[in-house]
């Protein structure tokens, strides 16, 4: 292998939107390696100017369609806290209940569609439908049961209709619900506890890279923090969520149509692989046992084990969803009206757990329930300088390697992340340049 | 025979539409029994030279999105517009609103040159469209319908009434009547009416009906109470490139 190295990826596959990946060595010394964004950029913080709360939720779902559900959710949170909107207990755990049917669908596609392929090595799942039919099938049948937990809950998994200010427009039913439990049960526990098989089996595939790293999550008191929590990072422990422009310093690089972030250091990671280092003692015992088994241990800084990460909260997503299901029929379903009379007119902060890290949104209100300024801080750009600083590390330890193998590396990193660019820019291409 | 090549590409959107392709669970293997899926950056690695249908997601807003559209429509024997974004500019089209210059600086700050961008178009003011699938996202069931078609040769049948003739069909409570601000009267029917179905209002993000009578509409929205330049706002939700010059 030469000295010097030069990849060019462009419009990296198998992530949300477009990224190419740039690494230049000259000379041995590496000149750059970058994750360039070039999504087309969509200004939703301008568009939000000026529109009712009624509105908000329903254009900012549209940032992105993987992440529709979280957009929604926080958006409703930073309006009802801006309007002093209380909501019920019923409409927490119908929310709680949408999420983790959201962030099992997207753990789920991205393990199996997105990141299983580099592993197996094949360039995408379509050739897996006949090498390995059962897992394929075994993979949509998980895939449908969580959308189905957002279509019964939230009227259509990519972009919910029901959830608005102050609670939902419709109320499942109790039988509805009921089936879902029955359909947790018997099949995603089994179907989870083979995804732990087969993810074991290609586990030692994974590539072998570590970086000591800040990760950031949300953390509560009361369980593994989706919904709520404080802002928890590994170096400088839990704030208010109200302190997120601390923890995030948005800032424009030129390589990059998204915004990047950084905490305490150059860059700091969020997503599972953050939840679980932040909160496994949170998780159920499945879900421990599937971490143990999969060899994911706290304190992990190795970033290609997001996607294990990823299928280990999928589990604990399942049995919880159960969970909350049994404590909604216990309660029993009450056909509550949204609570829509704003009490004032302010700034409020949401901050979400969506599948790829805290996901914020601020809003301030105008007296006629109009926004005046809109802020949203999306996970994949609060991810983006630290994939650099991987790509940084990495390049220089694996230059013994053949180019081949180097972009190889690169793109399971990237994707490691679950990017969803479209997101970010409110990415990603390799390209070696020689 | 040889089964269709199909290319699956997005330009400025959330991929939503896309996703809802993955989302397929129950039908995808039925799909790939009947079509070659040759390029797809979202699912699979890989460009193709030649298709014979393309299905596109996104408005365009850069002057790349204009580049890479030419290539795919030069490559696709037939185009499809897939989802609101693709087919009117959707709610990217509210960018449209505001001058572009203070867009820029609102998102970007002093950084605002770095990053080229045009007003957000639908693909049909740039290329030849032969399709349009709606909606926001569109809908897994009207895919098929214009799938199936396409497969087999024919042309999809485009609805071409207002959501209320839907709604009603599927007797629905009016959600107008309960108070809420709905756009069913000028938007384009195909999505059975989902939303008002589970308690929500029509946000018309399938576009207006041919011909539609936007001052009567304008006016029922008065009438519900709000004032006439929020109505205008509520109208310009998905479809402000269509308003375009129409006035409050």
């Amino acid at each position: 292998m030469s000295v010097d190295l030069n990849i060019r990826v462009k419009h990296l596959t198998r992530v949300e939107g477009h990224g190419d990946i740039v690494v230049d060595m000259k000379r041995g010394r590496l000149e750059s390696a970058r994750l360039e964004i070039v999504e087309a950029p969509r200004y939703f913080e301008a568009m939000l100017k000026g529109r009712s709360f009624h509105e908000a939720a329903i254009i900012t779902s549209r940032i992105c369609g993987i992440c529709s559900l979280g957009h929604q959710i926080t958006s409703l949170k930073a309006t009802e806290q801006a309007l002093g909107l209380e909501v019920s207990e019923q409409t927490e755990l119908l929310r709680k209940l949408c999420i983790h049917g959201a962030t099992l669908q997207s753990n789920v596609l991205h393990a199996y569609f997105l990141a299983a392929p580099d592993l197996l090595k094949v360039g995408s799942v379509f050739p897996l439908i006949e090498s390995h039919p059962d897992v394929v099938k075994r993979a949509l049948r998980m895939k449908r049961l969580a959308n189905d937990i957002g279509d019964v809950v939230s009227g259509r998994a990519v972009h919910p209709i029901t959830p608005v200010p102050g609670g939902f427009t419709s109320i499942p039913t109790a039988a509805a619900l009921a089936d879902l439990r029955r359909r947790l049960v018997e099949d995603m526990v089994p179907d989870f506890l083979a995804t732990v098989e087969t993810m074991g089996a290609l586990a030692a595939q994974i590539p072998d890279f570590t970086r000591e790293t800040e990760f950031i999550s949300l953390r509560s008191d009361h369980d593994y923090a989706l919904y709520d929590g404080d802002i928890c990072s590994t170096d400088t422990g839990r704030v208010p969520d109200t302190e997120y422009r601390r923890m995030t310093n948005e800032f424009v690089v030129e390589h990059s149509t998204s915004k990047h972030c950084r905490a305490a250091r150059s860059s700091f990671m969020v997503g599972a692989l953050a939840r679980w280092n932040n909160n496994h003692d949170r998780l159920c015992p499945e879900a421990l046992q599937a971490a143990d088994a999969l060899g994911l241990k706290p304190g992990c800084c190795n970033p290609y084990m997001n996607t294990i990460a990823q299928v280990v909260e999928a589990g604990h997503c399942a049995l919880d969803a159960v969970a909350i299901i049994d404590r909604l029929l216990d309660r029993g379903l009450k056909d509550e009206a949204p609570n829509q009379e704003p009490t004032r007119f302010g700034t409020g902060v949401g901050a979400t757990e969506v599948p790829r890290g805290i996901l914020y949104h601020e809003y301030s209100y105008d007296r006629k329930g109009c926004i005046e300024k809109a802020n949203c801080i999306i996970p994949t750009g609060q991810n983006l300088a630290n994939i650099d600083d991987d790509m940084v590390k990495l390049v220089p330890e694996v230059m013994d390697r053949s180019k081949e193998e180097i972009t190889l590396l690169l793109e399971m990193l990237v994707r490691a992340y679950d990017p969803c660019i479209s997101c970010s820019v409110h990415l990603l291409d390799v390209h070696f340049k020689e | 025979m040889a089964k269709p090549k199909v290319g699956i590409f997005d330009f400025t959107g959330c991929e939503g539409c896309e996703l809802n392709h993955l989302n397929f669970e129950d039908q995808l293997l039925d799909i790939l029994e009947h079509v070659e899926i040759v390029e797809w950056r979202e699912a699979m690695d890989g460009q193709a030279d030649e298709l014979d249908i393309a299905f596109v997601e996104g408005s365009l807003s850069t002057p790349d999105c204009i580049r890479r559209i030419h290539e795919v429509r030069r490559k696709a024997k037939v185009l499809v517009a897939v989802g609101a974004c693709a087919c009117s500019g959707g709610i990217n089209g509210m960018k449209n609103l505001h001058a572009i210059e203070w867009v820029r600086e609102e998102v970007y700050g002093e950084d605002k040159y770095l990053f080229p961008t045009l007003p957000a178009l639908p693909l049909d003011a740039v290329v030849k469209v032969d399709h349009k699938i709606r909606g926001c996202p569109m809908t897994q069931k009207e895919f098929l319908k214009v799938f199936t078609s396409l497969v087999m040769g024919k042309a999809p049948i485009v609805p071409g009434h207002a959501v209320c003739v839907e709604c009603k069909l599927a007797e629905n409570e009016c959600v107008a009547a309960r108070g809420l601000v709905c756009l069913g009267p000028v938007t384009r029917s195909g999505c059975g009416a989902h939303c008002p179905g589970v308690g929500q209002s029509c946000t018309g993000c399938r576009g207006f009906v041919d011909d539609p009578n936007l001052a009567g509409m304008r006016d029922i929205l008065v009438e519900h109470g709000l004032a006439a330049v929020e109505a205008r706002k509520r109208l310009q939700l998905f479809n402000a490139n269509q308003l375009e010059g129409v006035r409050a």
